[in-house]
């Protein structure tokens, strides 16, 4: 395999130094580590009151409701997002070969999106939580983070614009991704707060719910896949007209899901079929992204095992087969009399959210900050520790919580007295604190790997000079 | 087109979007035109009213501090508790959601998993379309029990020792304490304490099967709702 494919002379390429602001990408990652410290504690508070162990029982500002609002808004917001947009600030110029629209915009941008974040965390604590999943950022901080998502899109949206001829694969997820990113936090924040109530405003809330998962997060997401997979194997995609398949498949059946999340609601029974069926469709459209990625690994011997970032968007893609094929079968009328309400959705969510999305970025961050920072990981076997306790850790939350949905699922169907649906929780809820713990040191241990890796950039900086 | 910026841009990135809002949302929307939504005050109903007043009585200082006095004329003091517990209603709902209660209670009640032998009647559109459904609160977890039928089918001082320390009352409860909603004790429940309650009483208590019991009888309190309309 050859490294040296020259498209064009070197000297006609802009400098990486001039298209991408490092230090702004690093930024990023440490906001994005730094909430999700936060939403892990949250998520300890909230899984030890389940089990009655609270240690802070009494205290209103620590009530485990808030939290676990907490939980949820900072990986939604505080994690994936910055861990995203610090990823794009890296992709995007190198793929358009054109700076951001601005630098100062995107420092700015940067203040934004944290206080954006913060303010959401001291909202929800304080009790000002708005009633939409997903969405409890308080009322009076929605338009900010509109008027952010705004600028976002116009930051990276103009490089992107600027290219001439056909978009790569990646870009066409980015720039779908940012209009839709704003589209779906318009309607979902506004629409069922201001416009319409009852069953409308959740129908509206389940389209949020999906829409934030399916047209912000997964769009970035694969837009990221299609990026360093390549390069990390140092050829192309396996094929590109199964890439196309992928986008317009996920472009066209994704949003069409909404209503999923409330079956057996009075949302009106034709829709709700409609989004069974389009669920359906699109694990056929993700079929077909896997057999890509699989094709483009295939006879690569075993890189997938020695490469530690490589290994991460691996197993992200795993996990990404499972849920989707998941989604297929929970979706249908059968399953969700069963399973929905229960630990099964919150498992789900888990190996979505963490399986895929935050193992996509922990890998992409493995692979960025020894670069950006020009030294190797202070302890590289850490990152393997961090590496195995994020993805076992992961496994076991989310098969425990998975399988303990299915027997509060009976316990209800069978009509026993409430109690014993939490008593047959309890084992389950135990199992998820203690695989929550491992998830934890695993992130923490990256932290402080991160941050001795830091120092030692700048002792040798320094030495250096 | 597949490939091109305008067709990713204007197709996928806002046609297929708006495609969606069509079919998934506007159409419950135009099919629900006919149930015009009601305001707080319109959802004051004299189950809830009653639980209100109920409120009044046990708890006579805590809900002087928090409503004042009701006038002494019998047609004011009906109006004006009605408008109070429409403040509570709001106040209640807002402390419902601050606190996260609908993230382990749903309010709906599926046509499936014997949920109408637990709970009662099956949800309608029509009970949702009205202000405090907006954002709806349908829920997506249980932890604890649906709460759409579970107005009237306890006591105020239940609730009121239940949100003080649940698992004097369901032992082994996962349920947090909520003692910020008191002034210390169980009996002495502040205005948001009042007003979750209100809340909590308010919810199924406009169906005929008020308050909703596994064996249910028509309720006497009912013959005071229709006294009172």
């Amino acid at each position: 395999m050859t490294t040296e494919t020259p498209i064009a002379a070197d000297s006609d390429l802009p400098r990486h130094e001039d298209l991408v602001e490092e230090r702004l990408v690093l930024w990023y990652f440490v906001a994005a580590l730094t909430f999700m410290f936060v939403a892990m504690l949250a998520g300890i508070l909230m899984g030890l009151q389940l089990l009655r162990h609270n240690p802070l029982p009494t205290i209103e500002l620590f009530s485990p409701g808030r939290w676990r609002m907490v939980h949820t808004n900072a990986i939604a917001y505080g994690f994936i997002a910055n861990a995203f947009l610090g990823l794009m600030h890296w992709i995007v110029p190198r793929l358009t070969l054109r700076p951001v629209l601005s630098r100062s915009l995107s420092y700015f941008i940067f203040c934004a999106w944290q206080f954006v974040v913060l303010s959401t965390a001291v909202g929800l604590l304080m009790g000002e939580a708005q009633g939409l999943e997903w969405g409890e950022t308080p009322v009076w901080i929605d338009p900010l983070a509109q008027a952010g998502l705004l600028l976002v899109a116009i930051n990276f949206g103009t490089p992107i614009i600027q290219v001439k001829g056909p978009l790569y694969v990646t870009l066409w997820y980015y720039l779908a991704g940012l209009v839709w990113t704003f589209l779906t936090y318009a309607m979902g924040n506004f629409v069922p707060e201001y416009f319409v109530c009852g069953s409308s405003a959740g129908a509206v809330g389940g389209l949020f719910i999906h829409d934030l998962v399916g047209l912000f997060v997964t769009p970035l997401g694969w837009g990221m896949m299609y990026y360093f997979v390549p390069i990390l194997l140092k050829r192309p995609m396996w094929s590109h007209g199964l890439s196309l398949v992928g986008f317009w498949g996920l472009a066209f059946f994704y949003p069409l899901q909404g209503i999923h999340h409330f079956l057996y609601t009075p949302i009106p029974m034709f829709l709700q079929y409609g989004a069974v069926l389009s669920t359906i469709a699109l694990e056929m459209v993700v079929v077909t992204v896997i057999i890509n990625f699989v094709g483009t690994l295939w006879g690569t011997g075993g890189a997938v095992l020695r490469n530690l970032p490589l290994r991460y968007f691996y197993t992200g893609i795993a996990f990404y087969f499972l849920t989707c094929l998941q989604c297929a079968l929970q979706t249908t009328l059968t399953f969700q009399a069963l399973i929905h309400f229960t630990d099964w959705v919150v498992g789900h969510a888990h190996m979505v959210m963490f399986g895929v999305f935050s193992m996509w970025q922990l890998g992409a961050m493995t692979y960025l900050i020894p670069r950006i920072l020009k030294t190797d990981w202070y302890r590289p076997d850490w990152c393997e520790v961090h590496y195995w306790a994020s993805a076992g850790g992961l496994m076991v939350m989310a098969g425990d919580l998975i399988l303990g949905g299915l027997f509060q699922g009976w316990s209800w169907a069978a009509l026993q007295p409430w109690e014993s649906s939490v008593n047959v929780s309890i084992p389950f809820w135990s199992v998820r604190i203690v695989a929550g713990l491992v998830m934890f040191f695993a992130q923490v241990l990256f932290m402080v790997n991160f941050y001795m890796t830091w120092r030692k950039s700048r002792t040798l900086a320094v030495a250096a000079a | 087109m597949f490939e091109k910026k305008s067709g990713i841009l204007l197709i996928a990135g806002v046609g297929f979007f708006a495609f969606a809002f069509l079919s998934n949302a506007v159409i419950p929307i135009l099919m629900y035109r006919h149930l015009p939504e009601k305001t707080v005050l319109e959802v004051v109903n004299g189950n809830v009213r009653y639980q209100f007043e109920d409120l009044a009585q046990r708890y006579p200082d805590s809900f002087t501090a928090a409503y004042g006095e009701p006038p002494s004329d019998p047609e004011q003091a009906a109006e004006w508790y009605n408008a109070k517990c429409a403040e509570a209603l709001e106040l209640g709902r807002k402390v419902y959601i601050g606190e996260g209660c609908w993230h382990c209670h749903s309010q709906f009640v599926r046509p499936v998993s014997n949920e109408d032998r637990r709970w009662g009647p099956v949800s309608k559109s029509w009970e949702y379309q009205n202000r405090l459904q907006r954002p709806v609160m349908f829920g997506t977890r249980r932890v604890g029990p649906d709460l759409s039928r579970e107005g009237g089918r306890r006591s105020n001082d239940w609730h009121a020792v239940h949100f003080y320390q649940p698992d004097m009352l369901s032992p082994k409860s996962p349920m947090p304490k909520y003692p910020w909603l008191f002034d210390g004790a169980p009996d002495k429940p502040n205005a948001r304490g009042l007003a979750l309650m209100t809340y909590v009483q308010w919810l199924g208590s406009w169906l005929e099967s008020y308050p909703y019991y596994e064996d249910f009888q028509p309720t006497p309190i009912k013959t005071i709702a229709a006294t009172e309309e």
